[in-house]
């Protein structure tokens, strides 16, 4: 088992991210997370999975998930081979605002975002290891609300989406 | 060019005749009327069948695209009338068999409101669809069915629906109909690689034992002049799936019979054996597989298919030939040398002969007074056409019927595989029948599974569609009361039928019909039914608790085939 991100290149279809993810569900596969998006091409949306499982299944998910009339193509890659980014935002009481607070929001390279008369919101982006961390540390300055993004990824490859389009 | 404006009931209805489509399996109701209402004036262009059930109708859609090659297509409402079509939607999917199914849905501004027999029929058959779409303005109706049909029919066929709100079908449109020829996100044809060809047919020249299993594959890709030109040259012995047979006459010397739970013993059993498997267009399914594990791993496996995603899916491939078979079939036939493979074959004409003597003899020439399944399909293939359709349903008597049943020609099979469908095989076959008047259409089903779509001899009566139906009746649930008998220590847990008078059914829908229950009367009454001038009803009393075997239980490996 490991971690794997899957790219889907769509035409933009009414039901497509549900036909895609009925192919997870049905072999009782969990989503860790998963991002859509238009791409840098008119009418065409970009899907990127991030799933921990074998490769073995993996590369069946894939083929499955090509086979769906309106997705163009279909790929994964490890870890290692994408540059990808999550983002994180974390509601603080302004009454927990402190010194404390102010060393590790600069030792996280956090920024606070909005503030509230009674909240600051602050945003993070990085990795999920990285997010998490802020969390753990947060917990104890009364955090309020707390959401994380689903992966967004692009390939290390030099490979457009274009030469798939055509 | 500019068409006129018309409904968009009429637009549907031009649409499928665009198509070429003949005939509309269907099932009237509130969201689909002006549909109906157009049908009323096309009835000299294409024809329509009222089935008694939706679920009648999509299988007898079935029916007609299996020997046809053809789109079925059937028609329904919206709510129940859609979601009846599901399990035929499902089954179609899994045995790759193309329709487009149309059905009404509640007016666009109604959607998501929970209106009258409004379900999200697009969102339930998703996963049994190959593709799916609503439609909610009248200029998309043409645009979606030339789609639909498209996808239906190319590349690995399979099921469509297109669901088309009320408002849409009553809106005036114009009708401009374009075909559809292909779009960017799905590519049907795949061109066979030349290099591939040559790993493949260096596998082959080298083996000593190689073995092909074909299945529908080469039906749906009308291959089936291309394997025998290819069994010809290389030699090589071949066992067919469920759905394959028919793809090559069981009289060709180089069959050696069909693969799976309960096909026969040497195919399964030198499985094996073989060092060089050649799969043609079949998707190894654990019917015909076994235990995974233990499945043909001495042999080098070559896996000649149309979907890329039935590559490694259940057996790992050393060599993936990609494409359509009509073409690869073709270009291995080229590359390969042209040999004989006696002692190869020799050894399943042995095993066949252990098989004929502990299981065939007792199925076709009983000794014990009661009536067996396989003595009546026997008797069948003595007087049959030879290129009558057999349609079967589920269970014990499709498995016999499939045993006995000698294949000559193509599209004569038609049975649930994949889905394994009880009460699919009487609307099946009115569908068959339909798309040919003149040949001889044979329903075999049991008592359980007629039961569960017994109300389609109305659409046969209505119909006069000729179908010569074979109940087999052993007053039991029999593949489900085997495996009681076999793996649950006899717990026969309701499994016994108490039936009905299947001939006086049978004639009160009009059909004639006959009851038979001693031997001496099977062949009287079979030729009484295959010479009769419409449909006929054969109700033939079976031994109540006979097995099928050969028998290859769940989890067994392929060599673990049992006689008894």
């Amino acid at each position: 088992m490991k971690r794997y991100t899957i790219f889907v290149i769509t035409e933009n279809f009414i039901g497509i991210l549900n036909r895609i993810t009925i192919i997870f569900t049905r072999r009782g596969i969990n989503i860790d997370a998963l991002t859509a998006s238009e791409s840098r091409l008119e009418g065409i949306h970009r899907i990127t999975i991030e799933v921990t499982a074998s490769e073995e299944t993996v590369i069946q998910l894939v083929n499955q998930i090509e086979k769906i009339i309106d997705v163009i193509k279909a790929f994964y890659h490890e870890d290692e081979a994408v540059v990808y980014q999550e983002i994180a935002l974390y509601k603080i009481p302004v009454a927990k605002l402190d010194g404390g607070l102010e060393k590790v929001i600069r030792q996280h390279n956090a920024k606070i975002i909005a503030a509230e008369p009674e909240f600051v919101v602050l945003e993070l982006t990085g990795h999920k290891e990285q997010t998490q961390e802020l969390l753990e540390i947060l917990k104890e300055y009364d955090l309020l609300e707390f959401a994380r993004s689903g992966r967004v990824a692009v390939a290390k490859r030099m490979l457009t989406i274009d030469s798939f389009v055509k | 060019m500019k068409g006129t404006m018309i409904r968009g009931a009429d637009i549907v209805v031009q649409s499928l005749i665009a198509e070429q489509a003949e005939i509309i399996f269907g099932y009237p109701g509130g969201a689909i009327m002006p549909v109906y209402d157009a049908l009323y004036d096309y009835h000299e262009q294409i024809k329509h069948v009222l089935t008694r059930h939706e679920q009648g109708a999509i299988h007898a859609a079935q029916g007609y695209a299996r020997v046809s090659g053809k789109v079925g297509v059937c028609l329904a409402t919206s709510g129940p009338g859609a979601t009846n079509l599901i399990t035929g939607m499902a089954d179609a999917q899994i045995d790759s068999t193309p329709l487009v199914c149309i059905t009404g849905q509640v007016a666009s501004h109604l959607l998501g409101t929970d209106a009258f027999q409004e379900t999200d029929v697009v969102g339930i058959s998703m996963p049994g669809t190959k593709w799916n779409i609503q439609v909610r303005r009248v200029e998309d109706i043409a645009p979606a069915i030339a789609k639909g049909f498209y996808i239906a029919r190319s590349g690995r066929p399979g099921p469509v629906l297109i669901d088309i709100t009320k408002d849409a079908q009553v809106d005036f449109g114009e009708m401009n109909y374009t075909p559809c020829l292909g779009f960017r996100s799905y590519r049907t044809h795949i061109p066979v690689e030349k290099n591939v060809i040559q790993q493949a047919a260096e596998l082959i020249n080298n083996a000593e034992r190689p073995y092909v299993l074909y299945g529908q594959g080469v039906v749906l890709g009308k291959a089936e002049a291309e394997l025998k030109f290819f069994l010809d040259k290389s030699g090589i012995p071949a066992a067919s799936t469920l759905l394959g047979s028919g793809a090559l006459s069981q009289d060709h010397p180089n069959f050696v019979g069909k693969l799976g739970m309960h096909g026969n013993y040497a195919p399964n059993l030198l499985t094996n054996k073989c060092d060089v498997l050649i799969a043609v267009g079949m998707r190894f399914d654990d019917r015909v597989t076994g235990d995974l594990k233990r499945y043909a791993k001495q042999a080098k496996v070559i896996h000649l298919e149309l979907d890329a995603a039935e590559i490694n899916k259940n057996v790992k491939t050393e060599v993936a030939v990609l494409g359509d078979c009509k073409e690869s079939l073709a270009m291995l036939t080229d590359a390969v040398e042209k040999k004989q493979h006696p002692e190869w074959i020799a050894r399943f004409r042995e095993l066949e002969q252990m098989e004929r003597e502990a299981v065939v003899q007792h199925d076709v020439t009983p000794t014990k007074t009661g009536l067996t399944m396989g003595e009546v399909i026997n008797k069948v293939n003595q007087y049959k056409a030879d290129d009558a359709v057999l349609v079967t349903d589920v269970g014990q008597h499709q498995m016999i019927a499939w045993r006995y049943f000698n294949y000559k020609k193509s599209r004569t099979q038609v049975t649930s595989g994949g889905l394994g469908t009880m009460g699919f095989a009487l609307p099946a076959a009115l569908g068959a029948q339909l798309y040919d008047y003149s040949r001889q259409v044979i329903c075999v089903v049991g008592d359980g599974g007629i039961q569960m779509t017994i109300q389609e001899l109305g659409a046969i009566m209505q119909t006069k569609a000729p179908v010569k139906i074979v109940l087999l009746n052993n007053n039991y649930l029999g593949m489900v009361r085997q495996w009681q008998q076999l793996f649950f220590d006899k717990r026969y847990s309701f499994t016994e039928l108490d039936n009905p008078d299947f001939v006086k059914i049978a004639d009160a829908y009009g059909i004639a019909a006959q009851k038979v229950t001693e031997r001496g009367d099977l062949n009287e009454a079979i030729e009484d039914m295959l010479i009769h001038d419409g449909p006929y009803f054969l109700e033939v009393v079976v031994e109540k608790e006979d097995n099928v075997f050969p028998m290859i239980a769940t989890g067994c490996s392929v060599e673990e085939v049992r006689l008894s």
